[in-house]
């Protein structure tokens, strides 16, 4: 359970100059749903690109299922465990969905036709039907399909739910959860619905600039952060943002909101001191917590 | 058992389970050894992680709210149970019981039934610790 079955050590990658990843640190331990949060372009595709083999870093290392993958044959071999959804959910539009399984299925050696019965099954996708003619909640169903029938242990998703309805989005989840549950595999998921995240995951991981600014279990994170508000007489005095352990800090004429984790108590006993009329502690939600983080102050 | 989640809320998903089934077996919902849905279900049912079922789970158990039997699942934790010295003891009670009311009803006081009992118990006890010196 706790072994991590995806990691990178100071991933690095530019475009034509611009840093996209600054030295990224993440780890995903086994069995474990991962959101991966960030706004548009904060190098989620990136990282997933280069996860995947579809980009070489510039610098940093990846290591898939505890190896470092490095040589081409490395690279083969880790990625045939790996199964990815793309954003877009890129298939060829000539093909059938039977056309399309066949297809992919000679691909991998270790191809499970029991899963692959399972789901033609429970979606209940019309096999004869072309990709284009196919509703984007199907398409996303048969690239999971593709993605889990290959024996991946290891399962990466590119906005999964991006476009779909409610309902649809409802039973994508519930897959999730049902193959973390029943068969232990790990998934890695980018996403900005922050509701579905809550949901699903048991871990968040957040990047910003190219760089991880929150890496965690999500139950831990609610209850490690809290919002402190204060209320001051006149102007709020300058020593609050070196309080031990804030993350963030606002102010908005007489009041102060401040994000603070590890030692509540301390800026608490602190804020008092600083001669705050008025303390207030609430819980953080993790829209909160995207928020206060990607937008700085 | 209606369990349900606001996974929005600030207060940690396992907590929110923790409390709904803590309340569900003080207002007798579910009962003393009775079992709880299995981690997959509840997971499936809600859609949600089923490694903070788990975690919820974990916590009841360490709290001594539910009994976690490996493989078959989770089940409510009940009272200590009985030991075997305490079952005797109501066993025999309830054999002597008729006898008692026998007693009771052939117009005995108490301190007559008393010393009825008390003789018989201590005739045996003299037989018994006889046979062992004889021996």
């Amino acid at each position: 359970m706790n072994s991590t079955i995806l990691s990178t050590s100071n991933l690095a990658k530019s475009f034509d100059g611009k840093p996209a990843l600054c030295g990224l640190n993440l780890a995903v331990p086994r069995g474990s749903i991962c959101g991966f949060l960030g706004r548009n372009g904060a190098g989620k595709t990136t990282t997933l690109k280069l996860l995947l083999g579809m980009l070489r870093p510039d610098a940093g290392e990846i290591r898939l299922f505890g190896e470092v993958v490095e040589s081409e044959a490395s690279s083969v071999a880790a990625r045939r465990r790996v199964g990815f959804v793309s954003e877009d959910k890129d298939l060829y539009s000539f093909m059938t969905v039977d056309q399309t399984i066949r297809f992919t299925r000679e691909f991998f050696p270790g191809w499970r036709r029991d899963l692959e019965e399972k789901y033609l099954d429970l979606f209940q996708l019309p096999r004869k039907k072309t990709v284009p003619k196919l509703s984007k909640g199907m398409r996303t169903q048969l690239m999971l399909l593709l993605a889990m029938a290959r024996g991946a242990d290891l399962l990466m998703m590119d906005e999964p739910t991006s476009g779909l309805d409610p309902a649809m989005t409802e039973d994508i989840l519930q897959i999730l959860g049902d193959l973390a549950a029943t068969d232990g595999t790990t998934i890695f998921f980018s996403s900005h619905r922050l509701a579905e995240v809550e949901q699903i995951c048991d871990r968040v991981c957040l990047i910003d600039r190219g760089q991880v600014v929150i890496d965690g279990v999500l139950d831990d994170l609610k209850s490690e952060y809290r919002r402190i508000l204060l209320v001051f007489d006149g102007e709020p005095p300058k020593g609050l943002a070196d309080l031990p352990g804030i993350d963030h800090l606002r102010r908005h004429g007489r009041t102060v909101s401040l994000l603070v984790h590890t030692d509540v108590e301390a800026a608490l006993a602190r804020a008092r001191e600083l001669g705050a009329n008025s303390v207030e502690v609430r819980p953080v939600t993790l829209k909160e917590l995207f928020l206060d983080h990607v937008r700085g102050e | 058992m209606n369990l349900r989640v606001n996974f929005s809320s600030g207060v940690p998903i396992y907590l929110q389970l923790m409390e709904q089934i803590k309340h569900a077996v003080d207002t007798g919902a579910i009962r003393t050894g009775e079992q709880l849905p299995t981690i997959r279900k509840i997971a499936e049912e809600l859609a949600m992680n089923p490694n903070t079922v788990a975690k919820a789970y974990r916590e009841l158990e360490r709290e001594g709210v539910v009994e976690v039997r490996h493989g078959s699942g989770a089940f409510v934790a009940g009272p200590p149970a009985l030991s075997r010295k305490t079952l005797e003891i109501c066993e025999a009670g309830n054999a002597l019981r008729p006898v008692m009311k026998q007693g009771i009803a052939l117009g005995l006081s108490e301190s007559e039934l008393r010393r009825v009992f008390e003789d018989e118990l201590s005739r045996l006890f003299d037989h018994a610790a006889a046979a062992r010196r004889n021996n």
